[in-house]
């Protein structure tokens, strides 16, 4: 080290000390990186430089999978792409299969479908929440968020007897319908949980620390999202309409009442805003599917074999938690898909994060990776 | 028993000069007071550590709706010594380009310096190890040193992480260290004494603590004390979210444990000066003057308020980001603490 220094002063004329940037691996072990996700962080004392997501160190290659195993048996490895939101991806997969083969759905499949991926939401976003003010350095709210997190997963465990990898989300329907009691379970849950978002709110929302750290700070341009393929609630914090329930409904969205949550600031605190409205949101939008509930089959009798038809290809997306999930399917004529596309929003999302980052200070590397919600799985897949 | 006349320290040494005198080695009574007064501070401190570490993990516990340490003992008590004895016992990894003296010595000052600032607090009238006169200077001079521990440890350990966390804690400490000496200012310029003993007799006899009426630079020092103390929400030196340990990253075993302690000793002796001088020491509250409750309980109800409300900053709050630390430590303290400085002054000459 002294050797190194020494050889960069000139002896004689200007002597002067050569200047290095300073490169820091964070990740991919490291406490603040969501999973095993690396940043090589280029630094000038505390300002950022220059940030490098490495990728793969999660790759399962569940693309490729995908394409060696028939349509029903893709199912359980979607629950592996986003272990957060296992349902929505479960759902994703679902609707494309069934609208390249061309599947009718009971409409009773579709209201649970749109319980339990909006009751994921909840899940999900709950669990960001805890991650974001936990990077920020608030550790409590982590453990607030879990807590609810925990009842909507015995809520999960109760019909599909999964907490994390439901598989519940099948072909043609649902796994299997849901007990009497659920009902009133999630009823009592709701009820139980829209006080908590206001104490969540009151944890974080106008606390001046948290508005320090987030309010301006990694601010995505609503160009700068669009050009970048920002999706979900990071891209509406800039205030872009881009929610597929609204803009493309699928299952029954176009029959349920609900807004679509617009940020006008673009920063991490219009994103945190935007979600903690989501909340509320899909506790409303639950509400009125146990509501509309009523009696009937929950899956539509299957062929044995389910077969795409011959040079058919499906590109079908649906909200998910982190923004724009979307699958491509390419079907040839057999029981295997011949190309599965998973279209991820964590992963489109990681493109702004040097953009943002860059000329900022270490810890803004955290608010910003936290505010957009990304999951490795999902960016890896 | 109460404490009545002398305290519990000084029958103890008294009965040792007595017993010393018995056996005729009188020549040696010298040594008895201070080792006396080290083994009591350092045993009544290290338990009181093991207690505060005890209830931050319960506070937090609380506060986020968990249930704590409740396997080891009764109440989890014991659970911090399990896991001292844990920390005493384990391997230590040392990264193998470290700096050696500077990596060793690191956790020792940590420890010592935030420790010696113990000597001049009052715990009772009259129960303080060493009464100086200039008690507060003292404390805020030696407490201080704990930025070149950490300035060594980070530079020693050879890791970028714990570099980073070494020169934010310099900044925060230094830049955090001048509210804290002119929080104080107010209080020498009202009582005219330096001295930890003389601010609370001052508030005996004015009758009122100075909480009342200086109750900005209560605020200003218990700000800066927590900063000074690195915790939350100005722990940034240790950010783990960032800097994964900061200074102590490379530190394991009993190194760890020395920051560890230093850490909540700091805790204890900013919270022993805000008590000491801003809550009336070893003073009871005065409608309860009746119930003769001795000043060394009144004095550990309050360091364990004060305590407990920078613990719950930390459980509350999000950290701040390293250049609005500075920014408020100049912009905002600073200024507010001039300023009452000048109106105390004013005060004064009216």
């Amino acid at each position: 080290m002294t050797d190194l220094l020494l050889s960069q002063i000139k002896v004689g004329g200007e002597s002067q000390f050569g200047t290095d940037e300073y490169v820091v691996n964070l990740g991919p072990q490291h406490p603040a990186t969501h999973g095993v996700l690396r940043l090589i962080v280029k630094l000038d004392g505390e300002t950022v430089k220059e940030t490098t997501p490495v990728l793969g160190y999660l790759h399962r290659s569940i693309e490729k999978i995908s394409e060696n195993r028939t349509y029903p048996q893709c199912i359980t490895y979607t629950d592996r792409v986003d272990y957060v939101s296992a349902m929505s991806v479960n759902l994703a997969f679902a609707l494309a299969t069934e609208r390249l083969m061309g599947l009718e759905v009971p409409s009773r499949a579709q209201w649970l479908r749109m319980i339990f991926v909006e009751l994921q939401r909840l899940a999900s976003h709950l669990l960001w929440m805890g991650a974001f003010a936990g990077d920020i350095g608030a550790l409590t709210p982590f453990l607030y968020g879990l807590r609810e997190r925990e009842r909507i997963l015995d809520l999960f465990e109760m019909t599909c007897g999964q907490r994390l990898t439901y598989n519940y989300i099948r072909i043609g329907g649902v796994m299997i319908d849901i007990l009497p009691e659920f009902t009133p379970k999630c009823r009592a849950f709701l009820d139980y949980f829209e006080p908590k978002i206001d104490e969540y709110e009151g944890l974080l929302t106008y606390n001046p620390i948290f508005l320090e750290r987030t309010k301006g700070v990694g601010v995505i341009t609503p160009e700068m999202g669009i050009n970048n393929g920002v999706c979900g609630p990071s891209l509406r914090g800039s205030g872009v309409s881009c929610d597929v329930r609204k803009q493309q409904p699928y299952l029954f969205y176009d029959q349920v009442k609900f807004t679509e949550c617009l940020e006008t600031g673009g920063d991490c605190w219009s994103r945190y805003m935007c979600r903690m409205r989501e909340l509320r949101e899909s506790v409303s939008l639950i509400r009125q599917c146990l509501d509309r509930l009523e009696p009937g089959p929950v899956e539509t009798k299957l062929p044995p074999v389910l077969k795409a038809p011959p040079a058919s290809e499906i590109y079908s997306r649906i909200e998910s938690s982190r923004g724009e999930m979307g699958i491509y399917l390419v079907g040839d004529g057999t029981a295997k898909p011949y190309k599965a596309k998973y279209r991820c929003a964590s992963f489109s999302n990681t493109y702004v994060l040097d953009q943002l980052t860059r000329g900022w200070k270490v810890a803004d590397i955290m608010a910003v990776l936290g505010s957009l919600d990304m999951i490795v799985p999902e960016v890896d897949r | 028993m109460m404490f009545t006349g002398e305290n519990l320290v000084q029958s103890v040494a008294k009965l040792l000069h007595q017993g010393l005198g018995m056996v005729g080695l009188s020549g040696f009574i010298f040594i008895v007071d201070p080792i006396v007064c080290a083994v009591v501070m350092f045993g009544f401190i290290s338990v009181f550590v093991m207690f505060l570490v005890w209830m931050e993990r319960k506070v937090s516990a609380h506060m986020q709706s968990r249930i704590g340490p409740n396997r080891v003992g009764p109440f989890g008590l014991l659970q911090t010594v399990a896991d001292a004895i844990k920390l005493t016992i384990k391997e230590d990894v040392k990264p193998v380009h470290r700096d050696k003296i500077p990596y060793y010595i690191a956790p020792i000052i940590a420890f010592v310096a935030t420790f010696a600032g113990m000597v001049v607090i009052p715990f009772d009238k009259g129960m303080v190890v060493q009464n100086l006169n200039i008690g507060m200077l003292y404390v805020i001079a030696i407490t201080s040193f704990t930025v070149i521990a950490i300035l060594s440890a980070g530079w020693s350990s050879n890791n970028k992480f714990a570099l980073l966390g070494g020169f934010r804690s310099a900044a925060q400490i230094v830049s955090y260290e001048v509210p804290l000496v002119m929080s104080l200012v107010p209080i020498i310029m009202t009582t005219g004494t330096l001295s930890f003993t003389g601010v609370v007799e001052y508030q005996q006899q004015a009758g009122y603590w100075f909480v009342v009426p200086q109750f900005l630079a209560f605020l200003i020092f218990i700000t800066s004390a927590t900063a000074e103390a690195n915790r939350a929400p100005f722990d940034i030196p240790e950010a783990e979210s960032e800097l994964i340990g900061g200074f102590h990253t490379e530190y394991s075993g009993v190194k760890f444990a020395m920051f560890f302690l230093g850490e909540y000793i700091a805790i204890i002796v900013s919270s022993a000066v805000a008590v000491t001088v801003f809550l009336g020491g070893w003073l009871p509250l005065p409608f309860l003057h009746f119930l003769h409750v001795p000043g060394f309980i009144w004095f550990m109800a309050k360091l364990l308020l004060v305590i407990y409300l920078i613990m719950a900053f930390r459980w509350t709050f999000p950290r701040l980001r390293v250049d609005q630390l500075m920014d408020f430590g100049w912009k905002v303290l600073i200024p507010i603490s001039i300023l009452n400085i000048l109106i105390t002054g004013f005060v004064i000459l009216l």
